[in-house]
């Protein structure tokens, strides 16, 4: 009976009216479609070849020939930048799957069978939670290396635990509700409980986090290359495209302004779409946890 | 309120622990042999064998981890393998200037998130709010890295009223100086500190402006407010006395959050305006693969983001009872 009311809630944030009301969810939807649309198609939308020189061009401002201008070898911005989509957003992808994977996995296991489990997994996520984020991703890259695994690697490691504190409290509200305690009387095992009655309640406020922790990640991957501890040169990724602007940043500085402003929108949307998102599916907890990014 | 302590310190120790293996635990993650991966291409049998017997390779790692352990206990972090000075020392040494500038970062963002907050919610749907709101959401989706570059374009590059770079006199001896009649000294230290502390306290600021926001707006519903107007209190009073001290509440629980945030950003902004704190020092440990200082910087990380922690949750529960009774 719950589940129904559940998913009747669902239903209603999911009407096409509800969503086109919502001007942060649709504004967030445009910008986070324009960044995939230009990672999918990439070698359509690019005017130039990645790694395309014009020497006679070098340092061009932006103009019809190059939309945002040229680097220091010619090579065109905006074309970089569409395939540097490509990165951040596979890094982005990888990282916010794993991270939900297993954060999911562990705060429903912890918020469901609780006890010395529960006890035992949050402490495992205390600890993780007790390094600053950032940090930990470097000293994790600086002992595997770099590339595109490694990275992704690292940060799953400093985000899956927000997915397990946040789905460990959603569980344990979740595992009180009627349904849940009906599956207990009828025999039903604890791995069927929580994968078939609890996860398709609590996909809410993962679905939320995960758009939400697309922009961290992409965020992270880029302050990862911009430090020099991401994929190595010759990849179009963005931060290191910015990184490598401020060597000319006196007289050309448009290079790492354009590249920090499309690092800037993409979060912006992913944002401003988890934002609107979780105002369709729960407005309360909005404004609840509005500070605890 | 002393059992709470007592919980919350106990509470404390398995963390702690657990912070140590894994630290420990890095070491273990270098595939082949860690001392010929630290040491590069350059490396020779010798210095190979050297460093195997310095970071006690030879050793099973239950035996390694207990003597990191007891090393730790006397303060002992190690020796950095490139600089070779102790790992305790270097990070000593580094966590002044860090410190220095996130927490005036940290003071930064609480008086521009809760100016803002309080204004937006003052003037719920208005072109305020909307602004307020906007300045967040920039805030948060902003790479702190960006905006410090972007900062120190306009107001050193182009301006020339800030310098790019460097620290001044570090803040509690400029501040002796400008009181023993030399204010230039103290003025010098705050030109370096300004565009590095804006930097890293945008994303908090931002964060505490929504918070402080949907808190007010939440509190100024409350029965007790209608109550207080009811009275006839004026409502700057109303705001300030009533609404604002339950507001604050999440705020502090968020400052305890934040800290590591800025602990971690610290060492973009570092990286960027050559501040000689521990996060420039992370990036030079890191580039080296200098493992032990890795560890060490990692560890006092960690400690700073856990002491900082039990401070706020202390502080809160003694702002309410509900904390702790609860």
């Amino acid at each position: 009976m719950q589940r129904l009311t559940r998913a009747s809630g669902w239903g209603e944030a999911m009407r096409v009216p509800a969503i086109l009301r919502n001007s942060s969810l649709v504004l967030g939807a445009v910008i986070t479609l324009f960044i995939v649309f230009c990672a999918l198609f990439a070698p359509y939308i690019a005017t130039y070849g990645v790694n395309e020189m014009d020497m006679r061009n070098r340092f061009a401002g932006p103009s019809l020939q190059h939309w945002l201008g040229t680097d220091n070898f010619g090579r065109d911005l905006w074309s970089r930048l569409v395939f540097g989509a490509r990165v951040s957003l596979s890094v982005g992808l990888i990282s916010v799957g794993g991270a939900a994977l297993i954060g999911t996995t562990v705060g429903l296991v912890a918020g469901y069978l609780r006890g010395w489990v529960d006890l035992l997994l949050m402490r495992i996520t205390d600890i993780f939670l007790g390094f600053p984020a950032i940090v930990l991703a470097l000293a994790l890259i600086a002992v595997l290396g770099p590339g595109i695994f490694n990275i992704s690697l690292a940060l799953i490691a400093v985000f899956w635990t927000e997915y397990a504190r946040v789905v460990r409290s959603t569980t344990l509200v979740l595992r009180e509700q009627n349904y849940v305690q009906a599956a207990q009387a009828l025999g039903a095992s604890p791995l069927r409980i929580i994968f078939r009655e609890i996860l398709p309640n609590a996909l809410g406020p993962i679905i939320v986090l995960a758009s939400l922790g697309l922009g961290t990640a992409i965020i992270a991957e880029s302050a990862l290359s911009f430090l020099g501890f991401g994929l190595p040169p010759p990849t179009p990724t963005w931060g290191w495209t910015l990184a490598y602007g401020t060597r000319f940043i006196r007289d050309e500085p448009w290079l790492s302004i354009i590249s920090g402003a499309t690092i800037m929108i993409t979060v912006l949307g992913f944002n401003l779409f988890g934002d609107g998102l979780r105002d369709i599916l729960d407005p309360r907890q909005l404004t609840r946890s509005a500070g605890k990014k | 309120m002393t059992a709470y302590i007592a919980r919350r310190l106990l509470l404390l120790i398995p963390t702690a622990l657990g912070i140590v293996v894994l630290t420990f635990g890095l070491l273990l993650l270098i595939p082949g042999d860690p001392a010929a991966v630290l040491l590069g291409e350059n490396s020779t049998p010798e210095s190979i064998a050297r460093l195997r017997q310095s970071l006690g390779l030879d050793d099973p790692w239950y035996i390694r981890l207990w003597d990191y352990f007891r090393a730790l206990l006397t303060g002992d972090m190690g020796t950095s393998i490139f600089q070779g000075q102790p790992v305790t020392e270097i990070v000593f040494g580094r966590l002044g200037a860090t410190f220095e500038l996130a927490i005036v970062s940290l003071i930064l963002s609480v008086i521009i998130g809760m100016t803002l907050g309080v204004l937006a919610a003052m003037k719920q749907g208005s072109l305020i709010d909307s602004a307020a709101m906007l300045f967040a959401q920039l805030g948060i989706s902003m790479p702190i890295y960006w905006l410090g570059l972007l900062l120190m374009l306009a107001f050193a590059v182009i301006l020339g009223w800030l310098p790019a770079i460097g620290r001044g006199e570090p803040l509690p001896e400029a501040i002796a100086a400008a009181l023993s009649g030399r204010p230039q000294v103290l003025m010098d230290s705050l030109s370096h500190l300004v565009l590095p502390a804006l930097a890293l306290a945008a994303n908090t600021a931002a964060i505490i402006s929504r918070l402080v926001r949907t808190s007010m707006l939440e509190v100024l519903r409350e029965d007790f407010v209608r109550t207080a107007y009811a009275k006839g209190l004026r409502r700057p009073r109303v705001v300030i006395r009533h609404a604002l001290r339950n507001a604050l509440l999440p705020v502090i629980s968020v400052i305890g959050l934040r800290f590591g945030a800025l602990l971690g950003g610290a060492v973009l902004v570092e990286s960027i305006f050559a501040w000689p704190g521990l996060g420039q020092l992370t990036i030079t440990a890191i580039s080296q693969r200098d493992l032990p200082l890795i560890q060490g910087i990692i560890l006092t990380f960690a400690i700073i983001y856990a002491l900082v922690n039990l401070v706020v949750d202390l502080l809160y529960a003694a702002v309410d009872p509900r904390v702790r009774l609860g």
